[in-house]
Formats: C-alpha cells, structure tokens, sequence
C-alpha cells in the first residue's frame, strides 16, 4: 500500500482550513491551538491517544459539537474560504455539503433503499431516486451485495455493509467532504480492509478526514497526518495539535518527541 | 508462580463434596423450594379472577351472541329479541371520535417532551400533570365533560362523551409514545443530524417511523382503557335506543348508546332478555377489550433494538 503516500502530487488548496484556538464544553477546556488544512482530494488522518480531542476536532469540521451543550468555541473554520461559525451560517446547511460516518453503523431503522435516499428526500430531491441510490451503493462497494434485497432492513446487514450502507447514505447527495470517526473500530480486519479500500477509491472524487486510532491505518490510507496529544500542565487535559505533515514524514522521521514516543511505543 | 499445581492443594483441598449434594433437608434448599411454591401459587391465584370472570362471560353471554344481538336496536320491556346494535356502533364512534384528537395531540406532546424540550420547566410541569392525570377518577372527567360541553351545548351527545374520554386517553398516549421516541437509539438521531436534517426533519423521518411500534401500542391501550369506561359517559353521551345515525348522517350532537352505559342500565332491569343481552354485550365488552391489548402487545414485541 506505499502507493498511498505518494509525494507526486502537489498539495492543492485546502477545502476546509481549521483554526481552533480554544474549544470548551462547558468548564472544560477540550483542545486548544490546533491549525489543521484539510486537502482537497486527499486524506486527512488524525491519530493520537484516547483522550486528545481528535474526535473533537473533527466534529467542528462540520458544526456536529453544536449539538453538544455547553459547546464553545474560538478559532475559525474555512469551508471554501467561508467561515462556517459565522453568524449568520445555519449549521444544518453546513453538515448538508460537509458529511459524517460514525464510529457505530448507524442506519435507520427502514429499508436499505430508504437509508440511501435519505438525504435526497432531505433535501426535496424530485427526481428518480433508484439511479442515485444504484450510484451511490455502487461507488460505496455495496451494490453487488444487497442489489436484490434493496427493500429488506438495514440493520439486516452485517457490521461491514452496514458501515458501507452509511457511507452510501453519506455520498448519495455528493458532500464536498467526508468526515469519519473512527470508521473500522466496530469492524472485523476484512472488513476493515473492505473501507479502507474504499477510502482511497472515493478520495478521486471527495475530500475525506478520518479520525483512527489504528496507526497502520493512517499510515496505509492518509496522505497526510495530524498528530494530537493531551496537555495536563495547566490542570485539565487539554488536547492539541503537535505535528502535521505528510504521513510519509510523521511516521518515518517525526519531529517532536511525543511523536517519535507515541509512534515509536505504537510499534514495538 | 510459573509451575502449575500438579495436585490439588490450597483452598480447593478442603471442599467437602457430600455439602454440594442437592438435598431438600438442608435449610438453603428448603427455603428456595418453598418460595418456588408461593410465588407459582400467587400468580396462579392473580389469574383466577381474570379467567372465572372471562369463563363466566362466555357461558352467560355466549349463547346470546349472534348476528341479530349485534345488528338490532334494544327492545322494549317484555319485548323477545333485540339486540345493541347502536350501542357497539356509539362505543366505536365514541371511542374513535376520542382518538382522532386525542392521538396527534398526544404524540406531539410526547415529541416536545421525549425531543425538543426535555428538560425545561413546561417538559418537567407537563410530564408530572400527565402522570397524575393517569390516575384521574373517570367520574370526575364525566363531570367536566359535562360542564365544559353538555351545558354549553344544551344537551348529552357523543361529541361530550369523546371529551370525556379523550382525558382518560390522553396521559396513557402521551407517556407511552414518549418512552418509545425516548428508545430511539442516540446513534440514530446522530446520524439525521449529520446527514444535515433539521431537528423537524429528525423527528418526522427518524423518530417517529422508528418509535411508531411504540406508539401504535399506547394507542391500542388508550383506546382499550377507553371503550371500557361507563361513569364518564352517564354524564356525557347518556344512552338512547335508536341509531346514532339515520338516512345516511350522523348524528354527533344527541344522546348516544354505548356498550358499557348499556350493560349498566340492563343488568338493573327485571326482564330476563335485557339481562341476557348486558351478558351478551360484556362478553363483546370484554373481546374487543382483549383483542386491543393483544394487537398492542404483538406491536410492542416488533420495537427495533
């Protein structure tokens, strides 16, 4: 899989441009001072040990910590050059083009045809859903699996297609990035692979950040890497960003030494 | 620490084997047969008033029970014959009318408890009235159906009966469809709201259809508990022995039969046919009764994990 990280291409504009300076849910200082660029076409990991706010930050990306209570926060986050904590966004329309898969499958409770059409029925589509929901199922590997049963439960499906079945829920309105916490942790190695494969298919087409903390993973899928750590000096455990680079040079020549520590301790 | 004990030795060597015999002389086994026993024969006992009274009803009613009984007015004193045909059309249209207010006005309200606001002082307020208004005396909804619409309207009707009733409906539709939309598991509402749906949308598309098992249930028992009730509608609907309905309309707006008024008012009377009917009539009661709670418990069966 070294041809994941090739240094060919040159690192385009960022499609989403992350500044947090200071980020709380209520009393609690969660992660501070952590710049990450998020490429356009590219993958974006963030590894790190429990704890430093990974999944956090990840989750600002597209507003999801707004649903939190007590959420705060100080920084900016550029989507195409907007603000998306400017006052006058609605962060419902912001997670319509920035979309998320979760740690857990989580399909609706109804047919795999509905969960795929989903957001196309959020969205008012008028259209014939069946090509939309094929193409989608198609490009998130799934298709040939549940073509003849597109009218039988999802959580009928195994933990695998169930994994692929939200990804296909999540591309069906072609978001402009993919955000995915910790997609395989629920999952078997084969299937695993099966998203792992996947990832690099749909990163031709959209942007993807993924949050692991399976380093080989990082190292096999994401161009570039972000290394988060816990502060605990000034009382709380506040998470930050370390380093950030090509995957490439985090994992083989790192620069700070709690990168080297926690790759290196990873390893062996 | 690395070598395994070869022999048995240590604690396990002092195990007397004869003590692991199950024996009914010893006092820990005594005790646990003789629970074993009370607790079978104290369920088997909460039964036998279901069972005699169920027994009772299809013996007395049973051979009462035809097609004529269910399609023909009462009859008159001394009169042969008959039936409550108006009254079982008064129950359900009673009873139907009830739910059709009832039903989305407490699945909203459970929405706004189990969903949008579950924790302000309105959620806190309503939630407590609600479980009080369970244990709300029927008598005392009659009476307020009474005053609220039989007085302002000048006069008993079907419309004042499903007032009434839809009191006694309301809390157990609310609190069941609040517990089932409060079942839907987080990963699914997380998911909605990451597709980028509104919380209206996360409600319509996600909650409900997935709570609606849950729902469909406390529905059925409302409207069992519902069909049951005599005292709200003496003061309400009161009874007629005509049809609610006559050259094709309905008539929602004057003194209407229903099953339970009709068992109450013939199982006094001196005629052997009239009594025969309130039989015939409990057992109708009672099937419909039953029939409700067993399709809201097969629903109740189907909630998603």
């Amino acid at each position: 899989m070294a041809e994941a990280i090739s240094d060919v291409q040159q690192p385009a504009e960022p499609v989403i441009d992350c500044h947090i300076k200071e980020l709380w849910y209520g009393t609690f200082k969660a992660v501070r001072d952590t710049h990450v660029p998020i490429r356009k076409n590219a993958i974006t990991a963030f590894i790190g040990p429990s704890g430093c706010g990974k999944s956090t930050v990840l989750r600002c990306l597209n507003r999801m910590n707004d649903l939190v209570r007590g959420f705060r926060f100080e920084g900016h986050v550029h989507f195409r050059g907007h603000d998306i904590y400017g006052r006058h966004v609605d962060p419902v329309a912001v997670r319509r083009h920035i979309g998320m898969v979760f740690q857990q499958p989580n399909p609706f409770a109804t047919s795999i045809f509905n969960n795929v059409a989903f957001g196309l029925r959020l969205n008012g589509f008028k259209g014939e859903k069946m090509p939309r929901v094929e193409e989608a199922l198609k490009r998130a590997a799934l298709w040939d699996e549940v073509k003849d049963k597109l009218g039988k439960s999802g959580l009928s499906l195994s933990g695998g297609q169930q994994q692929r079945l939200c990804i296909a829920r999540a591309i069906a309105t072609e978001p402009a990035v993919l955000l995915m916490d910790e997609p395989c942790s629920a999952l078997d190695p084969i299937a695993t692979r099966k998203i792992e494969e996947l990832m690099l298919e749909l990163k031709s087409r959209y942007t993807i950040a993924i949050v692991t903390h399976n380093l080989q993973q990082a190292l096999r899928v994401a161009d570039e890497t972000g290394f988060l750590y816990v502060d605990t000096t000034q009382g709380g455990r506040t998470g930050y960003l370390v380093e950030f680079g090509r995957s490439k040079q985090i994992f083989e020549a790192p620069q700070q030494k709690y990168t080297q520590d926690y790759i290196r301790g990873e390893f062996s | 620490m690395t070598t395994l004990p070869t022999s048995v030795s240590g604690p396990l060597a002092d195990v007397d084997f004869a003590e692991l015999e199950k024996s009914l002389q010893r006092p820990r086994t005594l005790i646990n047969a003789a629970l074993d026993v009370v607790v079978t024969a104290m369920t088997v006992l909460a039964l036998i008033p279901l069972f005699s009274v169920v027994w009772m009803l299809a013996v007395r009613g049973g051979k009462k029970l035809s097609l004529a009984v269910l399609t023909q007015l009462p009859p008159a004193p001394l009169e042969a014959g008959g039936g409550f045909g108006n009254a079982l059309l008064g129950t359900l249209v009673i009873v139907g009318l009830a739910a059709l207010w009832t039903v989305p006005f407490g699945i909203l309200n459970a929405v706004y408890l189990a969903q949008a606001k579950p924790e302000d002082r309105l959620a806190t307020g309503v939630r407590f009235a609600t479980k009080v208004l369970t244990g709300f005396p029927s008598i005392l909804a009659g009476v307020f159906a009474y005053g609220a619409v039989v007085l302002l309207t000048g006069g008993f009707s079907a419309l004042a009966g499903a007032v009434a009733i839809s009191i006694l409906m309301l809390p157990v539709v609310v609190l069941t469809a609040e517990d089932a939309i409060r079942a839907v598991p987080a990963r699914m509402k997380e998911a909605a709201a990451g597709m980028g749906a509104t919380e209206a949308q996360t409600v319509w598309m996600v909650l409900l259809p997935t709570a609606l098992p849950g729902i469909l249930t406390g529905v059925m028992l409302a409207v069992a508990r519902a069909a049951g009730e005599t005292a709200p509608l003496i003061f309400t609907a009161l009874f007629s022995n005509y049809w609610l309905s006559s050259h094709g309309q309905i008539h929602l707006m004057q003194p209407t039969a229903s099953l339970a008024v009709l068992i109450y008012n013939f199982a006094g009377m001196p005629f052997d046919n009239q009594i025969e009917l309130a039989w015939a009539a409990a057992l109708v009661l009672v099937l419909i009764v039953l029939a409700l709670n067993i399709a809201g418990q097969a629903l109740s069966r189907r909630l998603p994990e």
